[in-house]
């Protein structure tokens, strides 16, 4: 018998087959064309490998061809929820590096559009969020509630998603005679219906058991995988480009940075509720004293940055937007490269998602919310 | 730190690699046989302690193919560009950073994707936006009838 | 009592004494047969319409908006269009499906309907089935439709619909015991298991309030399980939209879907009927102890009007509670389940045992 039982067998050896499966770029939630390749055994995530590049346009590439006021107008569509924060990134770099001095009006105009849009752009987040962990009410009542936000831009920059509208200068129209009005009465009114979006979720003890200890980032990683935004934050990685390299009108007002210190998806979708509170306060600090003024600088016709590196940065909904300029003294840059925060937060997944069931990966995928155009480019 | 203390150690530190002060930050160039331990370096030294690399780009020149690091200290706050030379630009190559900082590992397949820089020790270096019979789009001299329109 | 005028026995015994006396036995049971059958038929059709009309209605209603509006006044034709559409399609079957099952797959899953409502009295004297085991009848036949869920997620030869099949049969396998036993609390407490019995024994009162605290008990373990059974609200997790797609009927197409879809609201339908019979009182009016004139008043509201108001407020309930709240993982599922429902099952029936031994009830 010796010869033919030739080693026995332990169970650790006999592994389950694991396999593959494609949440594939059509998929109700992975909001954009995003494939994800898991590995899976049963239930259990052991890898998830993402597949980018289906929405890649080559903007990077574009902007070799294009004039500095040119380029603002491509950054829309990149993270088209944060587009005007994409814009005043731009813009902002084109001032700095040509020393140009916006007028104080332009600077709280900025500034109140991107902490509107911030708005409009959390409350997508909330709304598509409850729909991917099932609670499919949530979708209408967010939507209902930012068509008051898109109905203002309209009227100002006659966009309702890529605004287009910062330039190096200044912002291309005025705002709106009824711009203060309307504002002050969406504050009021969101004021309101901000707590009825805590108590349809965040309190209910079935999404909590959904999020709370779900994929867990510790801040080493937060900042060793550089998550910025309300992803790093809730990790205890203080990140907000805000309060550390403040810019346009943000030297001016008083808010806070929120930090969470779990890390987990309960703590993510925590933070951006608050950030949405803090975005009121802001908007209310500056909402009543837009100093009067020009609302744009004349610039050259023709804008030539001097000969160099530029690297300006803003804080975008989903995090920190970089945009590095290569300069040689022409009219066209030579090299442009877009910091997304989608990019470094996506990547992130793969290590935290380890070991958690499907759904949970549903949950994870929710509360990075990504912006597939903001990876891709 | 702030940048005149910065460049102060770092050209003390490393006195053949070229310190200057950018238009904004500190900006240093090192050569790409030295490129591994001067990252390690700036990791684990206490006094640097750059834990934070924001992005990682390339860029394409005539003769050679240039990667540029932005680096940021969530310690002491302070932020370093550093650049590397390829040896040329027919066969870039340069060493990974992906042990020191996680997020490299993809921004160095982007750039592996878009221009062609092969990265050393790369624990997977794959295209990432395009397939593999793709040119590399981002170099100056890339000739695309069907997809790019040259005036 | 004034329901008598309402008691559909004297016209089923006459459509009864009218066949039997000018036919021969046999023929007159076919015939009886093939009316039931297609009475049965109709009023499930109509039935899985209207719930489907009134899902999207209370759906609109939760969310803030019309819902369906143009087809029909109100919309009211909305589902007969859909379905008219659904039968229009293409059957696409898929190439490397295993045929047989893949087909039968969606007829096992509507059979049970059919079968459940059966023994359901929809008025005194409205009731196909009556024997003297009757409940448990349709707890045994309610599981015989998790072999169609299991086999349309095995025979779709899809990663996607295996998981949401396996998912599915874990979860309706499971929910079965809390179900049947919080039916068996309800059958202690009336002493039969005739479904016909149970109603007639709530003429004093409904056995929600005559049972109190266990029967309060049962009845939320009652719909919580009957929501999970299926497949509907927070336990919908084997369908999941945002996950799978569609789960174990991604692969069904056509009139095949439609019966997948139709099963899941005559289901919804059954397991409100149960809790109205058990809990609710069937048909009987809404009687208060000794208020003859109050019962008397109840009475005039005929029993077939009760029991549908009845079926109306708990599918109502069940709707409510898949707009509301956000999906459980299927480990949370199982785990409400086996830990907290089956627990709290065995100790309801305790109780109600206790109770009925020592006459703590009215």
């Amino acid at each position: 018998m010796a010869e033919i039982i030739e080693k026995i067998i332990t169970t650790d050896e006999i592994k389950t087959d694991e396999y593959l499966v494609n949440m594939g770029p059509q998929h109700p939630s992975t909001h954009g064309v995003l494939r994800l390749l898991l590995k899976l055994e049963g239930e259990i995530v052991h890898n998830v490998e993402p597949h980018v590049g289906y929405i890649h346009s080559g903007i990077e590439k574009m902007t070799e061809a294009l004039s500095y006021p040119q380029i603002p107008h491509l950054t829309d569509r990149m993270d088209y929820l944060s587009s005007h924060m994409n814009n005043e990134a731009v813009s902002l770099l084109v001032e700095n590096a040509l020393q140009v001095e916006v007028p104080e009006r332009v600077k709280y105009i900025r500034t109140i559009f991107d902490e509107l849009q911030r708005l409009a752009s959390h409350q997508l987040w909330w709304c598509a969020s409850g729909m991917d962990l099932g609670a499919l009410t949530a979708f209408f009542y967010g939507l209902r509630d930012r068509e008051d936000i898109l109905d203002i831009f309209e009227e100002t920059c006659g966009a309702r998603l890529t605004l287009n509208y910062s330039v190096p200068g200044g912002v291309m129209f005025d705002i709106h005679p009824n711009f203060q009005r309307k504002v002050k009465a969406f504050i009021k009114k969101f004021r309101k219906i901000l707590p009825e979006y805590d108590k349809l979720l965040t309190g209910n003890i079935i999404f909590q058991n959904r999020t709370r200890g779900v994929g867990i980032l510790t801040k080493e990683d937060a900042i060793a995988y550089g998550v910025t935004g309300p992803t790093g934050r809730a990790s205890g990685f203080s990140c907000d480009v805000r309060k550390h390299h403040p810019y346009s009108a943000y030297p001016y007002i008083k808010f806070d940075e929120k930090l969470g210190s779990d890390g987990d998806s309960f703590m993510r979708w925590k933070l951006r509720m608050d950030e949405m509170w803090e975005s009121l306060n802001i908007i209310e600090q500056l909402i009543d004293n837009i100093p009067e003024g020009d609302y744009a600088v004349k610039m050259k016709g023709v804008i030539k940055l001097p000969e160099g590196e530029y690297y300006q940065r803003v804080e975008t909904a989903r995090g920190e937007f970089g945009v590095y300029v290569v300069s040689d003294g022409k009219k066209n840059p030579y090299r442009v490269k877009f910091r997304s925060p989608g990019f470094s937060n996506l990547f992130a997944i793969n290590h935290i998602a380890k070991g958690w069931k499907i759904a949970d990966l549903v949950a994870i995928m929710a509360t990075f919310d990504l912006v597939i155009p903001d990876i891709d480019r | 730190m702030t940048n005149e203390q910065l460049i102060e150690q770092l050209t003390s530190a490393n006195p053949i690699a070229d310190v200057k002060q950018g238009i904004q930050y500190p900006e240093i160039t090192v050569s790409f046989n030295t490129l591994h331990a001067f990252m390690q370096n700036l990791k684990s030294d206490s006094n640097l302690a750059f834990d934070y690399l924001v992005c990682q780009s390339g860029v394409d020149y005539p003769t050679y193919m240039q990667v540029v690091y932005h680096l940021e200290s969530t310690l002491h706050k302070h932020f370093l560009i550093v650049k590397v030379n390829t040896e040329n630009r027919e066969t870039p190559a340069l060493d990974t950073v992906t042990d020191i900082w996680p997020t490299a590992e993809f921004h160095e397949r982007e750039i592996y994707d878009l221009l062609g820089v092969k990265f050393n020790n790369h624990p997977d270096l794959r295209r990432l936006f395009l397939d593999d019979t793709w040119g590399f789009p981002l170099r100056k001299d890339y000739k695309d009838d069907i997809h790019v329109v040259e005036r | 009592m004034a329901f008598e005028k309402y008691d559909f026995t004297p016209l089923t015994q006459s459509i009864h004494q009218g066949l039997s006396e000018n036919l021969s036995p046999l023929l007159t049971t076919i015939i009886e047969w093939t009316i039931i059958g297609v009475l049965y038929l109709l009023f499930i059709a109509v039935f899985g319409l209207l719930l489907v009309y009134a899902e999207r209605k209370v759906c609109a209603f939760f969310q803030q908006r019309l819902g369906p509006m143009r087809v029909g006044p109100w919309g009211l034709i909305q589902t007969i269009a859909d379905f008219i559409k659904l039968l229009m399609k293409e059957l696409i079957t898929p190439k490397s499906v295993d045929k047989f099952l893949y087909n039968l797959a969606p007829f096992i899953v509507i059979i049970v309907p059919f079968l459940t409502i059966s023994v359901i009295p929809f008025a005194p004297g409205l009731q196909a089935l009556d024997f003297d085991i009757g409940i448990f009848f349709v707890t045994a036949v309610s599981s015989v439709g998790v072999i169609g869920v299991l086999l349309a997620g095995w025979a779709s030869n899809n990663k996607y619909s295996l998981i949401g099949g396996m998912r599915s049969g874990a979860q309706i396998v499971s929910y079965e015991l809390s179900v049947g036993m919080s039916l068996i609390t309800m059958v202690i407490m009336a002493g039969t298991m005739q479904v016909s019995e149970i109603v007639e024994l709530q003429r004093g009162g409904w056995f929600l309030f005559k049972g109190h605290i266990p029967a309060v008990i049962a009845f939320f373990v009652f719909v919580v399980a009957g929501t999970a059974e299926t497949n509907r609200g927070p336990f919908d997790l084997a369908e999941a939209e945002s996950e799978l797609t569609a789960g174990f009927h991604t692969e069904y197409s056509g009139i095949k879907f439609a019966f997948f879809f139709l099963a899941e609201y005559i289901n919804l339908f059954i397991v409100a009927a149960m809790a109205t019979i058990v809990f609710l009182g069937g048909w009987m009016p809404f009687h208060f102890g000794g208020f003859e004139s109050f019962n008397t008043i109840m009475d005039y509201i005929p029993g077939l009007v009760w029991f549908f108001m009845k079926v109306f407020a708990i599918i109502f309930l069940i709707m409510w509670f898949k707009w509301t709240f956000p999906r459980l993982r299927i480990d949370q599922i199982l785990t409400l389940e086996w830990k907290y429902l089956l627990p709290i099952n065995l100790f309801n029936i305790l109780l109600m045992a206790t109770m009925v031994l020592l006459g703590w009830h009215w």
